[in-house]
């Protein structure tokens, strides 16, 4: 491992061996529906409440990993997870039944870019073999949590976004694949000082502005090094705005990709766009990472974007700080 | 900082005005209508109710229609494109105190049903209660 300000190479190889996902009734109406791996009809799946649905889909999303895998429980040697749920609880009562050494993380919906950084890590130290890095999210448990029941008959705000029902899974492992995770630049803490906790994607855009100049510039590669740069969930506006802030410094991105974004298509519904911790782990693990072992795409700048406020901040004024975090993920050539 | 909430502020999406307005009007006003449509009802077929038990008896059905209408999960479909227009009719005050009851029923009765039940009705009874007294306070002094 060699580290050059915020920027991280890994020296041994650190593969993406294998992703899951599984995704909930409305993203199975997706374009992307037929990536996904799991497509629940029901979004209690069966439980008595939606955490408990939440932690399903978690357990689904590893058992699912393993299943494409094709490996057993007994070779994870340690599982790293994280969701919106305060105190993380779905992460820890859906790794409870999983018997596994277990890291939780949170960086709410930029979970999964800590954990890939974190698993990657451990991956190169050649302490660790096989690790799983899950993230997951559920619109009814985020919902109740953050904002109102859903049966209340009040409208959403043209800037708000639709928290996924989901949960992606990614294998990081010694085991030979071609698609590598080859560095990470982490970000900082960024805050613009956005206040509208219904405006995710204005909050969130200047966090990823941050981190892609300071990647630019450890790195000195340019935006068309990589065939995509795909950040978390900036929805459409907040993927506007990151473009607004580009432009100012003279950078055109013209192979952005926002999970947010594409994930709903033209759903009116979703206003902005999907958000959450399992939005960019289910069309990474779902879509992007088809796509690269397809040799679609071969060089990518994978940016999970989290919003880090909680309930009691915002209703005390405090405006929406920010991360976003820079993981290089590429294909072996040939 | 401060241009970059300039920027947000500028190219913010908005929502559109007139269609929103329209469609609160009409949905509110359709309720509305159906509330005196009770009153006019209970007038005609319980001739000896005095007009304030007339008026409470239709408030007390339009009560029960918003609380039923939230538990069979309709009127979030309604809210979600009349806005204002199903919220502000007492209606839409019964939705807000019956959907957090419904959401937090796994809660418990006490901690959850209960106690969650005035989390968005609980400042409009504050302030209702307190504008109610002070009003009487003025009355009883004139």
């Amino acid at each position: 491992m060699r580290i050059d300000k915020n920027t991280i190479y890994f020296d041994n190889p650190v593969s993406i061996y294998s992703t899951s996902s599984i995704v909930g009734p409305i993203e199975s109406k997706s374009k992307y529906r037929n990536y996904f791996d799991e497509r629940v009809d029901d979004d209690m799946f069966g439980e008595k409440s939606y955490e408990k649905a939440e932690c399903k889909f978690q357990i689904r999303a590893i058992q699912q990993l393993l299943n494409n895998a094709g490996l057993y429980i007994d070779n994870i040697d340690l599982s790293i997870s994280g969701d919106l749920i305060n105190q993380i609880a779905v992460s820890s009562f859906a790794t409870r039944s999983l018997n596994l050494p277990f890291i939780g993380v949170y960086n709410a919906c930029a979970s999964l870019g800590e954990a890939l950084f974190l698993g990657a890590s451990l991956i190169d130290s050649g302490n660790y073999n096989n690790i799983t890095c899950t993230t997951s999210s559920h619109f009814a448990s985020a919902e109740r949590q953050y904002r109102f029941p859903l049966e209340l008959g009040n409208q959403k705000t043209p800037t708000s976004q639709w928290t996924v029902t989901g949960a992606g899974s990614i294998l990081l492992s010694t085991m030979n694949n071609k698609t590598k995770i080859k560095g990470a630049t982490l970000g900082t803490i960024t805050d613009y000082g956005v206040i509208d906790v219904n405006n995710m994607g204005a909050a969130m855009a200047p966090a990823v502005y941050t981190t892609l100049l300071k990647h630019f510039e450890e790195t000195g590669r340019d935006a068309d090094y990589y065939d995509c740069i795909i950040t978390g969930d900036l929805g459409k506006f907040g993927s506007s705005l990151l473009k607004q802030l580009l432009s100012k410094d003279n950078i055109q991105l013209s192979n952005h990709f926002d999970c947010g974004a594409m994930i709903y298509g033209d759903n009116k519904k979703a206003i902005q766009g999907g958000s959450g911790a399992g939005c960019c782990s289910v069309m990474f693990g779902g879509y992007f990472y088809k796509l690269l072992q397809k040799k679609q795409i071969n060089k990518v700048l994978f940016m999970p974007t989290g919003a880090l406020l909680s309930k009691d901040t915002s209703l005390q004024g405090e405006t929406i700080p920010s991360i976003s975090h820079a993981i290089i993920i590429e294909n072996d050539e040939e | 900082m401060n241009n970059y909430l300039k920027m947000v502020e500028k190219s913010s999406p908005k929502t559109k005005m007139l269609p929103t307005l329209i469609m609160a009007f009409l949905v509110g006003g359709i309720i509305c209508c159906i509330g005196e449509g009770f009153l006019d009802m209970y007038k005609t077929y319980f001739p000896m109710l005095t007009e304030v038990e007339l008026r409470n008896a239709t408030s007390m059905t339009m009560i029960f229609l918003g609380v039923t209408l939230t538990a069979f999960g309709l009127y979030d479909k309604i809210g979600y494109y009349a806005g204002a227009g199903s919220i502000i009719p007492i209606t839409g005050f019964a939705n807000s105190v019956m959907s957090p009851a419904m959401e937090f029923n796994r809660e418990g009765v006490i901690y959850g049903v209960c106690s969650k039940m005035f989390v968005i009705a609980g400042p409009i009874i504050v302030f209702g209660v307190t504008a109610s007294v002070i009003i009487g306070l003025v009355g009883m002094m004139l």
